[in-house]
C-alpha cells in the first residue's frame, strides 16, 4: 500500500474545498467546501498516522470532528439569521458593509 | 505500532487562571438556565468580574512559574503569564463595557432577542423595551479562557482547540448588536466564513507538520527541525499554512479584508474585544510558534514575515487614511499596528520578543479605551461612527474630545504616551536584529499613521459642529471604568515605562 496517494487525494479535497469556499456563492455551500477542507485533513493526519507510526494522528481526527461540530452549530445559526432576515443567503447580497 | 498511550500527569495548580474563566463561563451558563430573569444580569456581571480578577490574581500568583504541564502539552511561563494576566486586565475592561446600559435609551449595545427578525413588528417592540440579553457574558468568557488557552499552548493541536474556543464565541458575538442590525448579522457571516476558512488552513498546516517532525509537540517539532535529511517541503508548506492561520488572526495583509468589516459591524464593546484581546492572544500564540517550534528554520520563513510586515504596515497605514467611519479608521489602525508588531517578532530575540510584550500591553489598553469612547458620541439612531459627525466634538465636550485626541496620539506614537515606548522597543529590537529595512518602513508608516490620526485631531478641535450633530452621552461608572484605566495606562506607561518594561524583560523566555 502506498499512503501517497492518500495524501494526495486528500490535497486534492483540500483544493476542491479551497475552490469551493472562493468560487461558490451561496453561504451554506461555502461553509460546506470548509467542511471539505476539515475532512481532507482528518484524511491526511489518518495516514500520517500510518506512516509515523503514533496514534497521534487517529485521535487528532476525532479532535477535528469534534470541533467542526461546533463549528457547524455557530455557523448554521449565524447563516439561519441571516437569511431570515434577508431572503437570500447569497455572500453577494451581504454588502453593506464596505469602504 | 503502539497500542498503549501513557496516562499524562495532570498538574491543575499552573493552569488555575484557565480554570476559573472557564469555570466562571460555565457558572454563567447555569445562571442564564436557572436564575430569574430580573436578577440574571447583576448575576452575570458578578460572576464574571469575579472569574476575571480571580484568575488576575493566580496569574500574579504563579509569576516566576516556568514548566511544561499537562504532557506538554500547555507551556507555563513568562510570556504565558504575561499574557494571561494582560488578558484578565482588558477581558475586566471589556466586561464593564458590555454592561454599560446608560448610553442607549433602551439600554446596553447588544440586542435582546437574537432570533427576533430585524425589523419586524417585535423586532420594533422589542426596541422600546428594557429587556437585556446576558448570553453574552458567558459568551465574553468563554472566549476570553480561549484567549488565554491560545499563546500557553505548546502543542499545535491545543492551539487549534484554543484558537476555535476564542473564535466561535466571536463569530456569535459579532452578530449581536442593538442597533444596525443587518450590518452586524453580515458583520457575523463574513468573519465566520473567512475565519472558518483559516482555521482549516491553520489545522491542514497542523497536519502537514505532524507528518514532517512526528508529532504536534512544539519541542519536538524544534527537534525534527534541527535534523539534516528530512520532507523539507512537508515543513515548509506546513508552516506557511500554520501561518495563514494565525496571520488571519492579527490581521496581517493579505488576511486583513475582514478586519474593518468585523470591526464596524460588531457591537462596540465586542469590537474593543476583538481589537484588543484578540489581537494579543493571536501574538502570543504566533510567537510561541515561532520561537519555540521553528526558531531554527528561521531562514526558511523571515523572507516570508518581511513581506507580510511591510505590506501590513503600509496597506494598513495608507488604507485608513481613505476611512471615513471611525471604528473602521480604527480598524485599518490595528491593521498597521499588527505590521509593526510583526517588526518585533521577527526579530527572533529576546528583546524582540520582551518588546513585542510591551507593544501588546500598551496598544490593548489604548485599544479598549479608543473603542469605549466611540461608544459615548450617539445620534437618534445610535452610534454616530461617521468622521464627518465628529467636527467639533471639542466644542460640545472637550473632556471626551480631548481624551480621544490622547489616544490617538499614542496609537500614533507621539513621545510621552505608551505607543513612543511601544514603538520605540520593537524598532530597537528590529534594529538589533538588523532588520534595518524593515524598521525604516516601520518609522515612514509611523509618520504617515500619524497623518490621519492628527487629521481626526483636527477635524474634533478645529471645525465647526454640524447643527444637526450628535450629542455625547454621559456613561455610567461602567464605561467611565474603562476608560479610565485605559487612559490611565496610557498615561503612565509613557511617562514612567521602566517597571513593565522590566517585567516584559523578565518576562522573555520561553520554557521549551
Amino acid at each position: 500500500m502506498n499512503e501517497s496517494y492518500y495524501l494526495l487525494l486528500a490535497a486534492l479535497l483540500f483544493t476542491i474545498g479551497g475552490l469551493g469556499v472562493l468560487l461558490r456563492r451561496n453561504a451554506i455551500l461555502v461553509f460546506m467546501s470548509v467542511e471539505l477542507m476539515l475532512n481532507s485533513v482528518n484524511l491526511t493526519l489518518v495516514t500520517f498516522s500510518r506512516t509515523v507510526g503514533t496514534l497521534e494522528g487517529q485521535v487528532m481526527a476525532f479532535f477535528v470532528m469534534v470541533v467542526a461540530a461546533a463549528e457547524v452549530v455557530v455557523g448554521l445559526a449565524i447563516i439561519m439569521s441571516i437569511f431570515r432576515s434577508r431572503r437570500s443567503a447569497s455572500v453577494d447580497d451581504a454588502n453593506l458593509l464596505k469602504y | 505500532m503502539p497500542t498503549d498511550i501513557p496516562s499524562p500527569e495532570l498538574a491543575y495548580a499552573p493552569i488555575a487562571p484557565l480554570l476559573i474563566v472557564f469555570a466562571a463561563a460555565l457558572v454563567g451558563v447555569l445562571v442564564e438556565a436557572f436564575a430569574p430573569r430580573a436578577a440574571r444580569r447583576t448575576l452575570q456581571i458578578a460572576v464574571s468580574l469575579v472569574g476575571l480578577v480571580a484568575a488576575l490574581v493566580t496569574t500574579v500568583l504563579l509569576a516566576g512559574t516556568e514548566e511544561l504541564v499537562f504532557n506538554d502539552a500547555i507551556a507555563v511561563d513568562g510570556p504565558t503569564l504575561f499574557l494571561q494576566g494582560t488578558l484578565a486586565v482588558l477581558g475586566i475592561a471589556s466586561v464593564l463595557l458590555l454592561s454599560e446600559r446608560s448610553l442607549d435609551a433602551s439600554g446596553g449595545a447588544v440586542v435582546a432577542r437574537a432570533a427576533v427578525l430585524p425589523g419586524s413588528r417585535e423586532d420594533v417592540e422589542l426596541a422600546e423595551a428594557t429587556e437585556v440579553q446576558t448570553e453574552v457574558y458567558p459568551l465574553a468568557l468563554f472566549s476570553l479562557g480561549g484567549m488565554m488557552l491560545f499563546p500557553a499552548s505548546n502543542n499545535l493541536l491545543l492551539m487549534f482547540v484554543a484558537l476555535e474556543v476564542l473564535s466561535l464565541p466571536l463569530y456569535l458575538m459579532a452578530g449581536l448588536a442593538r442597533r444596525r442590525r443587518l450590518l452586524s448579522q453580515e458583520a457575523a457571516v463574513k468573519y465566520f466564513l473567512l475565519g472558518a476558512f483559516a482555521s482549516a488552513f491553520f489545522l491542514y498546516g497542523v497536519a502537514l507538520v505532524y507528518g514532517y517532525a512526528g508529532s504536534v509537540d512544539l519541542g519536538e517539532v524544534a527537534a525534527a527541525t534541527g535534523t539534516a535529511g528530512s520532507n523539507d517541503g512537508l515543513l515548509f508548506l506546513g508552516l506557511a499554512m500554520l501561518a495563514v492561520g494565525l496571520l488571519f488572526k492579527v490581521g496581517a495583509v493579505p488576511f486583513q479584508a475582514w478586519t474593518p468589516d468585523v470591526y464596524q459591524g460588531s457591537p462596540t464593546p465586542v469590537t474593543a474585544l476583538m481589537a484588543a484581546c484578540t489581537k494579543i492572544s493571536a501574538f502570543g500564540a504566533l510567537l510561541r510558534v515561532l520561537y519555540v517550534g521553528f526558531g531554527r528554520a528561521e531562514w526558511d520563513w523571515s523572507p516570508m514575515f518581511w513581506a507580510v510586515a511591510i505590506l501590513t504596515m503600509v496597506v494598513g497605514g495608507v488604507l485608513a487614511i481613505t476611512q471615513t467611519d471611525v471604528k473602521r479608521m480604527l480598524a485599518y489602525s490595528s491593521v498597521a499596528h499588527t505590521g509593526f508588531l510583526l517588526v518585533g517578532v521577527i526579530a527572533l530575540s529576546p528583546q524582540g520578543l520582551s518588546g513585542t510584550l510591551f507593544y501588546l500591553f500598551a496598544y490593548g489598553f489604548t485599544t479598549i479605551a479608543a473603542f469605549a469612547v466611540v461608544t459615548l458620541v450617539r445620534d437618534s439612531s445610535g452610534e454616530a461612527t461617521h468622521l464627518a459627525q465628529w467636527a467639533g466634538l471639542g466644542r460640545k465636550s472637550p473632556l471626551v474630545a480631548a481624551t480621544f485626541a490622547f489616544l490617538l496620539f499614542a496609537l500614533a506614537g507621539i513621545p510621552l504616551t505608551s505607543g513612543f515606548m511601544a514603538k520605540f522597543a520593537v524598532f530597537t529590537a528590529g534594529l538589533e536584529g538588523g532588520a534595518t529595512a524593515l524598521v525604516v518602513v516601520g518609522v515612514v508608516m509611523s509618520a504617515v499613521t500619524a497623518f490621519f490620526y492628527a487629521r481626526v485631531v483636527v477635524l474634533m478641535f478645529f471645525s465647526e459642529p454640524a447643527a444637526d450633530g450628535p450629542t455625547v452621552a454621559v456613561p455610567s461608572a461602567y464605561t467611565a471604568a474603562a476608560i479610565a484605566l485605559g487612559l490611565a495606562v496610557t498615561v503612565v506607561l509613557g511617562v514612567l515605562p521602566q517597571p513593565v518594561l522590566d517585567l516584559a524583560d523578565r518576562a522573555s523566555r520561553f520554557v521549551s
